[in-house]
């Protein structure tokens, strides 16, 4: 078996998947099914005391997921140890997704407050998988700190613009020694495969999905460029050369040899 | 009746009150909730037995969806 470890925990699918911004509760949960994912992640938000209605988690099989908690809309490590000590109060398992991102504009993640926070929520027990740039040096900071994945984003959140951090990424994954995942930014199932090739040990998928016009029908199609990935490097790739190497025998052609 | 604040607004509640009365008051599942009362997590079990006063800040969060 080929099973992704986290914190000693196994894991047969390669592909988180995120439930935020589907157009409907029911989208959301055809979407996780189809992905095969066993890790999906959620945030927290103040209730709407005027509105106790419709319930995300009615619709996410807790038995079937292994939730992870968000700390999005952190600014700084203060506010995102906040959010997950409340994560863990809410009855989640003591795994979160550290995120801390300051500019609302492209979602870059503070490579400071996440190393200050992680410090903080590892001493406290937490299984922290931090959410950084793909920046090597900080992402063994971060492993040193007691981290149990390191994840580096491909390109900003939301964008759908695919694995742009591809060399960086490469160092991080040379380095590694915890699971590295890459997250944000895939926006079609080739990407996911790009990064799998690589030597990713997973990746985590949101928006590509939510925004799909069939959400389910994408989510099957990442699992599968998640799983042609891993397969991919598994089974070796090939050496990238400048120069053409015939696949055809280069003797006995229909001409004399002058 | 006394006056609170939940998630920044004012929440007028007859005293004396329980965590679990206000939420209980609101509507809301127990289960699917965390509460901070005056910045301290009030954990699960204790919703039953914790007093609320007047002018007590609460925050009330639950899981939405997110990446």
């Amino acid at each position: 078996m080929d099973n992704l470890i986290i914190a000693g925990r196994s894991f047969s699918s390669r592909l988180m998947a995120g439930t935020g911004k589907f157009a409907s509760h029911q989208l959301m949960a055809a979407a996780l099914t189809a992905s095969g994912s066993e890790i999906v992640t959620v945030a927290l938000r103040r209730v709407d005391i005027d509105r106790p209605d419709d319930e995300l988690l009615a619709h996410v099989d807790r038995d079937k997921y292994l939730l992870l908690p968000n700390t999005s809309g952190a600014r700084d490590a203060e506010e995102a140890v906040r959010l997950a000590r409340l994560a863990r109060a809410a009855g989640c398992e003591p795994w979160i997704k550290l995120e801390v991102t300051p500019d609302p504009y492209y979602l870059l993640p503070d490579p400071i407050e996440t190393l200050k926070a992680a410090e903080i929520l590892v001493k406290e027990g937490f299984v922290v998988l931090p959410y950084i740039n793909a920046d090597p040096v900080l992402a063994k900071h971060l492993q040193e700190a007691g981290t149990a994945t390191v994840m580096p984003l491909g390109a900003p959140i939301g964008t759908n613009k695919g694995v742009r951090t591809r060399d960086s990424i490469a160092i991080i994954i040379e380095q590694a020694i915890v699971p590295v995942v890459v997250d944000a930014g895939l926006g079609a199932p080739s990407h996911a495969a790009e990064a799998m090739e690589m030597g990713a040990d997973a990746v985590l998928v949101n928006t590509a999905l939510a925004v799909a016009a069939d959400p389910a029908r994408m989510a099957a199609a990442f699992a599968k460029g998640v799983e042609a990935g891993r397969e991919a490097y598994l089974a070796g790739l090939g050496a990238v050369r400048q120069q053409a190497d015939a696949s055809s025998p280069l003797t006995g052609f229909l001409r004399d040899e002058s | 009746m006394s006056q609170l604040t939940v998630n920044g607004k004012p929440l007028v509640l007859a005293l004396p009150a329980t965590v679990l009365d206000l939420l209980n008051h609101l509507a809301f599942d127990s289960s699917k909730v965390a509460i901070e009362l005056n910045g301290t997590i009030v954990p699960l079990a204790c919703f039953d037995a914790t007093e609320l006063n007047r002018n007590d800040r609460l925050e009330i969060v639950c899981f939405v969806g997110g990446g």
